[in-house]
């Protein structure tokens, strides 16, 4: 769409990660949807041109169409794989030179959890993985806690891309730490991305509203009771908040101030 | 694979199968009926590039996964 795109050329540069250029904000996952035909729909309705995907073993005893590739398009969608469900560095290494493999790119999502309960990430794994990562030449968006010694340390190791939550996986609890997230963005060189915890739109916005570089979300999509209005909507929020940033916000007051003129008024 | 119909037993993806014996990487995905393209195979713990399907004999007791791209976060 022209006009689109002349908004994002006239309001916003594109976002660059690792020498790669995306336009959109906002990268998509791609799992817990209802059916292959929801997600695809939901994701192109996001306008999003990142999409992530698991890595995991071929089901020899049922269809052999099963694999998200059958629904979708890599020429469409720029497909990043990750390492979810890797609770050592170790393992974590193996699932992305398995993804790497598969053909697509060097690019992996790196996530080490370090609890099943909560989901949250292992610093001393995520650290270990990403070294050894890209000293073999990967391109790593690393899934990290809103800690900011640790986005230190990992942009120090090489990450492409530091993502830090907003809450954690799947919860939905939107933006528990905004002033971390901006600490994160003020002291780093390489992209932000908020990674897992958005729950809706107004989520999305006050995330981008923090200044980061992007966001990346599954659950608040996949598991809305309308997906692809939802996709719509986060659409609209990420660019509404994104926008809202460079526009810079007015001061807060405590007191009112008219927006109409004082003078002229009738006696 | 005719005649005899000599079996291995390998571990494919956790579980141990029957497969026929003597086939390559290659001849074990038509043997699954899986497309290649779309698999990644992994044998003993070391990945197996797609040029050197043919190179790679499946041996009785042999350890492979064979992974492709689900949905996921």
């Amino acid at each position: 769409m022209a006009a689109e795109s002349k908004d994002i050329d006239t309001f916003d540069e594109p976002l660059r990660i690792g020498g790669h250029e995306i336009r959109s904000r906002l990268i998509l996952g791609t799992g817990k949807y209802i059916d292959n035909e929801t997600m695809v729909e939901a994701i192109t309705a996001s306008g999003t041109d990142v999409v992530t995907v698991a890595v995991r073993r071929v089901d020899l005893d049922r269809t052999k169409e099963e694999g998200v590739l059958y629904h979708l398009d890599p020429k469409k969608w720029f497909l990043l794989p990750n390492t979810a469900g890797c609770y050592t560095a170790e393992e974590a290494v193996r699932y992305a030179r398995l993804a790497r493999e598969a053909g697509f790119s060097e690019w992996v999502k790196l996530e080490v959890i370090g609890d099943q309960e909560t989901l949250l990430p292992d610093v001393e794994g995520l650290l270990e993985a990403t070294r050894t990562l890209v000293s073999e030449g990967f391109k790593v968006l690393t899934y990290t806690n809103e800690d900011l010694i640790t986005a230190l340390k990992l942009e120090d190791a090489g990450a492409a891309a530091v993502m830090p939550l907003a809450s954690p996986i799947g919860s939905g609890l939107g933006l528990l730490n905004p002033y971390h997230i901006r600490l994160i963005k003020s002291r780093l060189t390489v992209p932000i991305i908020v990674d897992a915890g958005v729950g809706t739109a107004s989520d999305a916005c006050e995330t981008m509203e923090q200044g980061v570089d992007g966001i990346l979300m599954n659950t608040a999509i996949a598991a809305a009771k309308d997906p692809v209005r939802m996709a719509l909507a986060m659409k609209d929020a990420t660019r509404a908040g994104r926008l809202a940033y460079l526009a810079g916000r007015m001061p807060k007051r405590e007191q009112a101030a008219p927006s109409s003129p004082t003078t002229g008024m009738l006696d | 694979m005719s005649g005899d119909d000599a079996k291995i037993t390998v571990t494919i993806n956790g579980d141990e199968r029957e497969v026929p014996a003597g086939l390559t990487v290659r001849g074990l995905l038509a043997h699954l009926e899986l497309q290649e393209g779309t698999v990644v195979v992994e044998w003993n713990r070391e990945i197996v590039r797609r040029d050197r399907y043919d190179d790679v004999d499946v041996t009785a007791g042999d350890t492979i996964e064979l992974v492709h791209f689900v949905g996921g976060g």
